[in-house]
């Protein structure tokens, strides 16, 4: 039996704008196991990055509250925690990667003092020495050319790629038993994007690491994930393991996601296109989100939402074709 | 053999670098596009693709006219566009168009859509009020949206619909080439699928020629018919889209290939590593450009710049492994 790191069981993260409720993350669950990576996949808006947030209890306030649900890390669930244990978790227990290297880092400080303050915050009876030593193992671990010397630079003297690494060095530097990576490689470039991919990979590797990989791209699912959960307005509609979502993807969205990328060794002339737009999230219809651009469409999925069926072992769908 | 719409020869863009405020004076330049060979024919999408800072852009820009060209000469259906006289140059600026990438910054937020995709009809000719709504229409018909959504503002429309638009008013003028800048990067995926179907029904309509620029090789391969490869300024290979993914040359292209992310988590790649990132375009290095990144480079490459070499069946690579 796999070694459940964090289980999220029915999290709901709202915003309450002058315009009315805006359901970001409405009734999402999902667990990661240890050493293991989980996709969250979906597009701009589906409230893959408030999953993550909600994660870490840094959803934008006042207007973001969760108002429902559990996140357990360990057994413990980290919604109950005050404030100040909550900083003890976070960039300890459970860190995170950005999207964009250029804006993430402190420009005014060298990347070595960057890397060191999650230690000194998080490791307070370790010496000054020995914390220099662990910055440069970690730099060295993510593969920076002569650590000894790049410690000392600021992140202006480096590229994209290598910032990127920065900040993984410094969200690893705890042995952290949960990395959040969100949309790490999309201010990357293709070559450096794959450096990146496997660098993450063989740590996780080395580390044993849980990961969850947010992600609207589905080659980084393909490469580097074991499941895949499939968000759409704000609710998981399919979570597999990666060789089944790819092979038997069984959510109309899912299939319809997946036949509208181009692909490298296909020869198409026009892609499969899903009509419509994504939904408002603040004025959703009370059946199944998709619905308006389903092709399945009957007529109970006006009515309710579907609820979560097990297709196979780890392969749970939520639609009303499901139930037939 | 089709006919031949855009020539580029020995096009070159240096940005000059100064130094000094008042007396300053050049230290160095920026060798953005430097020497560069492509042909566009007509009704074919030339696609370009390579990592950021390689000079796509610059490139795209060059035929635009927003940037002067250094050296080397564009002809444009036969003339030189540098020597065009003031109303030539009117006719040629119709005939070339494009779409940007950001559809919510290319489109003025404060005019209604109908004025601007009327507006280069109003600026290029003196066609009567009532035959410009007319013609606004059935180009709003064209790109896929209904006539009467020319008096609402670009604001009430989504990012997809926004794209549309601006396909519209770059068909205003029946235009013979369409400069695309990653036309659908800032799209929602499930979007992305209707945009590149839409651009491949208008190619076939209007007989239409397509530069495309973008960093998504999947899609680049589905929209286009010949694929340049762009490195540090240099178009290191040209070919039909089939031959650059099923039959690479230069190193530079296949590593480009194999870092692309899998379609599926069972696709099997050959590795091709490449170390480190792209050098800077000010201080390139000597020979060959790739060199120092390149897994198969010998002493030749880092003395003598490789020239373009035609391997026939229309495809050309500049690498010396290929001059014998």
């Amino acid at each position: 039996m796999p070694e459940k790191i964090l289980e999220v069981k029915n999290l709901q993260t709202h915003f309450f704008t002058k315009s009315g409720v805006v359901k970001a993350v409405d009734g999402v669950s999902f667990h990661v196991n240890k050493g293991e990576t989980l996709g969250l996949v979906g597009e701009s808006a589906c409230g893959k990055t408030i999953t993550c947030l909600s994660i870490l209890r840094l959803v934008p306030q006042p207007a973001g509250k969760i108002v429902g649900g559990e996140v357990i890390l360990d057994g413990v669930d980290i919604l109950e925690m005050t404030n100040r244990q909550m900083q003890e978790v976070r960039g300890d227990q459970i860190s995170m990667i950005l999207q964009d290297p250029m804006t993430s880092l402190n420009p005014v400080f060298t990347v070595g003092t960057q890397v060191a303050w999650p230690i000194r915050q998080h490791q307070k009876n370790i010496g000054k020495k020995d914390i220099w030593e662990k910055v440069k193992d970690m730099l060295h671990r993510v593969k920076i050319p002569s650590p000894e010397v790049r410690l000392n630079e600021f992140p202006h003297q480096m590229s994209g790629g290598m910032r990127q690494r920065i900040i993984g060095a410094m969200s690893l530097s705890c042995q952290p038993k949960l990395l959040i990576a969100d949309e790490p490689t999309t201010a990357l470039d293709v070559t450096v994007q794959a450096q990146f991919l496997d660098l993450i990979k063989s740590i996780q590797r080395e580390d044993d690491l849980a990961m969850i990989m947010v992600t609207h791209d589905f080659g980084i699912v393909a490469n580097v994930c074991d499941r895949v959960a499939v968000m759409y307005a704000g609710k998981i509609v399919e979570t597999a393991p990666i060789r089944e979502l790819f092979n038997d993807p069984r959510h109309p969205y899912t299939m319809a996601l997946m036949a509208s990328l181009p692909k490298m060794e296909e020869d198409l002339e026009t892609l499969y296109s899903i009509e419509g737009q994504p939904p408002n999230l603040s004025n959703l219809p009370p059946g199944c989100s998709f619905l308006p651009r389903c092709e399945h469409a009957m007529d109970i999925c006006k009515e309710k939402y579907p609820a979560n069926s097990e297709v196979r072992d780890g392969h749970t769908v939520s639609c009303w074709l499901m139930e037939k | 053999m089709s006919e031949v719409l855009v020539e580029a020869k020995n096009l070159t863009k240096h940005f000059p670098v100064t130094k000094g405020l008042i007396f300053s004076k050049q230290v160095g330049a920026v060798k953005a596009v430097d020497g560069i060979n492509f042909t566009i024919n007509r009704g074919e999408t030339f696609g370009l693709v390579g990592e950021s800072g390689c000079g796509k852009s610059t490139t795209s820009k060059l035929i635009l006219l927003l940037e002067s060209i250094t050296n080397g000469t564009i002809v444009f259906e036969g003339n030189d566009i540098a020597k065009l006289s003031k109303s030539e140059l009117r006719e040629y600026r119709g005939k070339v168009q494009a779409v940007f990438q950001d559809p919510f910054s290319s489109l003025s937020p404060r005019r209604r859509v109908g004025k601007i995709i009327a507006e280069p009809i109003v600026v290029n000719s003196n066609i009567p009020q009532s035959q410009i709504r007319d013609k606004t229409a059935e180009l709003l018909e064209v790109v896929g949206l209904r006539p009467d959504q020319a008096s609402f503002y670009p604001h009430e429309f989504s990012g997809g619909q926004r794209q549309r638009i601006a396909v519209a008013r770059s068909l205003a003028l029946n235009p013979s080439l369409i400069i695309l800048d990653e036309p659908v990067s800032a799209l929602d995926v499930s979007i992305r699928a209707q945009i590149m179907n839409l651009l491949k029904g208008i190619q076939k309509k209007f007989n239409l020629a397509f530069l495309l620029i973008a960093h998504d090789l999947a899609v680049v391969k589905h929209m286009s018919d010949r694929i340049g490869v762009m490195y540090l300024g240099k178009l290191v290979e040209t070919a039909s889209s089939a031959d650059i993914y099923h039959n690479p040359l230069h190193p530079y292209t296949k590593a480009l290939y194999a870092a692309a992310l899998p379609s599926h988590p069972d696709q099997q790649k050959e590795k091709i590593t490449v170390t480190g990132e792209v050098p800077s375009p000010l201080n390139p290095p000597e020979g060959c450009r790739f060199h120092p990144r390149c897994p198969e480079a010998f002493p030749r490459c880092t003395q003598e710049e490789p020239k373009l070499i035609d391997m026939g069946n229309d495809q050309q690579v500049s690498c010396h492994l290929y001059d014998k």
